[in-house]
């Protein structure tokens, strides 16, 4: 079974699913002629930095309502075997919820990253249930924490928090909590 | 007393055995002591590390970890006692038979550690239980857990039969069982432990000192308001709870130019 690196299964969801990839910014400039880091190209001074564009990335963006398509894709066409994690992540400045979903072989070898970018105040995917049963709990974990709502999903119930708490508490809008900001607000 | 202790120590010499009452029960309930085996975190490794061949908790009569709260005298509350496991370690300790004691095991069973500050975890356990010894450490070695029951013994010997209040006639009562909120935990429909803000009650005192509550409650002088609380606050300030921090808006999570360590370069 074929092992894929992001710049491979870009190309193959071109290829073989055309539109399913997003428009996105990635990390390393398409076709310098040489690598990064290399020397030749002109690096920031230690302590110096540009603001870090926390959307660029190097993985395949998916639109949100292909995601099942490629799930498909990946199963049968790729042949990975092992749903391994659905994590979201807040980009709070960019109004942006990112579900990043990695793919393994069972016999090993590196993961198979894919990326889906909603809007924080729509954040709504559709669910992978049907193609990964092991997508249950960790969409439940995502809804729990996140806010993000997953159609189709068997039993989209809280999963860590109490079925009566209110509020998606990883969300970094979510207020500061404790003790440990007391006194802040005097400076 | 301690003349009644120094002839009886004597006589025991000359081959006598006299005790009082007071002494034979306190002797039998230290030596006895059988901790309801349940573990919430990684303090747990360290409790069953104790119980093993290595720190041998049998030396102190105490190897008896029992799976029924029924049988059981001594609860370790050994890890992280998270917002949705108190209702159930509160109903555990309900369930055990008088004398009853509690071990708040480390950092987190203490005071929350260091997920005090987080959405989930519950600012100490003596705000729903007594506790009887605390002990530091994150986590605690099997020292500390055998020192602390050398301190709980220690304890048990200075009992009063006519002062220790499960040998009189009154009935063992409950600790309310925390039930959950849109907001937190609470208790008979009120608020005790917010989401986002410090314990709105005061944690217990050791059944030494009557298992009442203490009336202490942290930081009196604020104000007991938390943004999370009421919807209406526009969230500004840290607990008027700020809406984007500033490192998040500028897109950038580094340490400013002025907090690096130039000496490396």
């Amino acid at each position: 079974m074929p092992r894929v690196n992001a710049a491979e299964l870009k190309e193959r969801l071109a290829h073989d699913l055309p539109g399913v990839l997003a428009e996105t910014r990635t990390r390393t400039p398409a076709d310098t002629g040489h690598a990064p880091g290399d020397g030749k190209t002109a690096r920031p001074r230690r302590g110096e930095h540009t603001p870090v564009d926390l959307l660029a990335t190097d993985d395949a963006v998916i639109h949100a309502d292909r995601i099942p398509e490629v799930a498909r894709y990946v199963r049968d066409v790729l042949g990975y075997e092992l749903l391994s994690n659905i994590t979201a992540v807040d980009y709070l400045a960019d109004g942006v919820i990112e579900l990043v979903y990695h793919f393994f072989h069972l016999g090993g070898g590196a993961e198979l990253v894919i990326k889906v970018r909603v809007p924080r105040d729509a954040a709504v995917v559709p669910t992978l249930t049907a193609e990964w049963p092991g997508a249950d709990l960790q969409e439940r974990e995502a809804f729990d924490l996140y806010g993000v709502l997953f159609p189709g999903h068997p039993n989209l119930t809280r999963i860590y928090m109490w079925d009566e708490f209110e509020g998606w508490p990883m969300r970094k809008d979510y207020p500061k909590q404790g003790d440990k900001y007391f006194g802040d607000a005097e400076e | 007393m301690s003349d009644d202790r120094e002839i009886q120590l004597e006589a025991e010499k000359q081959g006598v055995f006299l005790t009082t009452m007071q002494r034979f029960y306190n002797w039998g309930r230290r030596s006895s002591v059988w901790p309801l085996s349940f573990g919430l975190a990684c303090c747990a490794i360290e409790m069953m590390a104790t119980g093993l061949a290595r720190f041998d908790l049998a030396r102190f009569g105490a190897e008896m970890f029992r799976a029924s709260p029924r049988q059981a005298d001594l609860m370790i509350v050994a890890g992280t006692v998270t917002k949705k496991m108190a209702p159930q370690v509160v109903r555990l300790y309900n369930q055990m038979p008088e004398p009853r004691y509690v071990i708040s095991m480390g950092a987190c069973a203490t005071s929350g550690g260091p997920f005090r500050d987080g959405y989930n975890v519950l600012r100490g356990i003596d705000l729903l239980l007594p506790v009887d010894v605390y002990i530091p450490g994150c986590p605690p070695r099997p020292e500390a857990l055998l020192h602390a029951l050398m301190t709980l013994q220690a304890q048990i010997d200075n009992q009063r039969l006519n002062r220790v209040r499960w040998y009189g006639r009154r009935e063992a009562r409950d600790f309310p069982v925390p039930t959950f909120g849109k907001q937190g935990l609470e208790i008979d429909g009120q608020l005790i432990d917010p989401v986002g803000g410090l314990p709105l009650v005061s944690p217990y005192t050791s059944p030494l000192h009557g298992e009442e509550r203490s009336g202490t409650i942290e930081h009196p002088e604020l104000a007991r308001q938390f943004p999370i609380m009421d919807e209406t606050v526009e969230l500004e300030t840290p607990y008027k709870a700020a809406g984007i921090a500033p490192e998040i808006a500028i897109n950038d999570l580094k340490r400013p130019e002025s907090e690096v360590d130039h000496a490396q370069g």
